[in-house]
């Protein structure tokens, strides 16, 4: 893959930089998104069908966005880009800020006050 | 009672949502096997990049000079429901990377520690782990072949656990196995959650 937009305060990712180095290429460096923390488990669902390349977005966002046609967690994104957990967040947190996907942040089952998703897990389990 | 710390007013939750459960235990003992063989699809792999002193990478200046490593935690996926998805995430190493453990025990409704009667102490990290923060977890001891048969009162007595834990055999690799184990877990970590909610 190669790597566009280096701008020179990040011209060390060259050819021969490893794999944990590239992913910094497709964030442009950054290593904090923009917005949001997005926990391994955040669901993410794109708000449309598809995006014209714009500026700013490159093709991991156009992937994730495919991807999340259907309901994917931050985990399962970042497996089938092949990427660090880390990149998808900041890749993440530029698709937030455009309003290009929503993302469903995994509930505290300390703070629902019944016991409806612990069954719905147990019966969901036994159902397999 | 109290249901002050609940951050939604009332009835149930706000669904689609996602859960987690961990599997965790030594070097080996079938986490990655015990993920495949309840998921509906084989393990994903998923990789957070580290500095060497176990903490995530939070500011960029000089990455290229500090020493990185990369953990690799191994996931599986379980949709109960349109709107409901349970994930089971394998923990990585459990000498380092507490970083990591952090994050995935974080929301997680509880937790399967796998054990190997043949390295039994291998386990302990974990129980002292989720002891510590609390996570309801359950043993399951790993059948593997030719390890002697142990009772399970046995296993619960050297390991120490508080006579609530729950301990059962299983076979990492057998979907009935593992989904017992998991069903077990998820009625554990709602007694344990109704226990605290009387205590409070
Ligand atoms: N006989 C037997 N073999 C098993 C069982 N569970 C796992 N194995 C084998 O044990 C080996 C290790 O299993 P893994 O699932 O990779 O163990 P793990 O805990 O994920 O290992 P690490 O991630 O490397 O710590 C594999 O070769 C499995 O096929 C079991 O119940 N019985
Ligand atoms: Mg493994």
């Amino acid at each position: 893959m190669t790597v566009q937009g280096e701008s020179a305060e990040h011209q060390w990712v060259d050819d021969h930089a490893g794999p944990v180095v590239r992913p910094y290429a497709v964030t442009g460096g950054r290593a904090r998104p923009v917005t949001g923390t997005f926990d391994l488990i955040s669901l993410v669902t794109a708000t449309r069908k598809d995006v014209s390349p714009e500026i700013g977005i490159g093709p991991e966002h156009l992937a994730i966005v495919g991807l999340c046609q259907r309901m994917q967690s931050v985990a399962e994104i970042a497996a089938h880009l092949d990427l660090p957990v880390g990149t998808v967040r900041v890749l993440l947190g530029d698709l937030v800020a455009r309003n290009l996907v929503q993302i469903r942040e995994p509930q505290s089952t300390l703070g629902i006050p019944d016991h409806s998703i612990f069954e719905a897990v147990i019966n969901g389990l036994r159902a397999l | 009672m109290d249901y002050g710390h609940s951050e939604r007013p009332s009835g149930a939750a706000a669904l689609p949502t996602a859960i987690k459960i961990l599997v965790a235990g030594g070097f080996g003992v079938g986490k990655t096997t015990m993920v495949g063989a309840v998921s509906e699809t084989r393990p994903l792999r998923t990789e957070e990049v580290l500095t060497e002193s176990g903490v995530g990478i939070d500011d960029l200046s000089g990455v290229e000079t500090k020493q990185t490593t990369t953990v690799a935690m191994d996931f599986g996926r379980i949709t109960i429901s349109d709107d409901l998805v349970l994930y089971l995430f394998g923990t990585p190493g459990q000498d380092r990377f507490w970083f990591v453990w952090d994050e995935l025990a974080l929301g997680a409704i509880g937790a399967v520690v796998l054990a190997d009667t043949r390295r039994l102490a291998d386990c302990f990290p974990s129980i002292d782990y989720f002891e510590g923060r609390g996570t309801p977890f359950l043993v399951a001891v790993n059948c593997f072949e030719g390890a002697r048969q142990y009772r399970l009162d046995e296993v619960q007595a050297a390991l120490n656990l508080d006579p609530e834990v729950p301990v059962l055999l299983c076979d990492a690799r057998n979907r009935e196995s593992a989904k017992e184990v998991l069903i077990t877990l998820v009625e554990h970590a709602m007694k344990v959650r109704d226990a605290r909610r009387r205590a409070e």
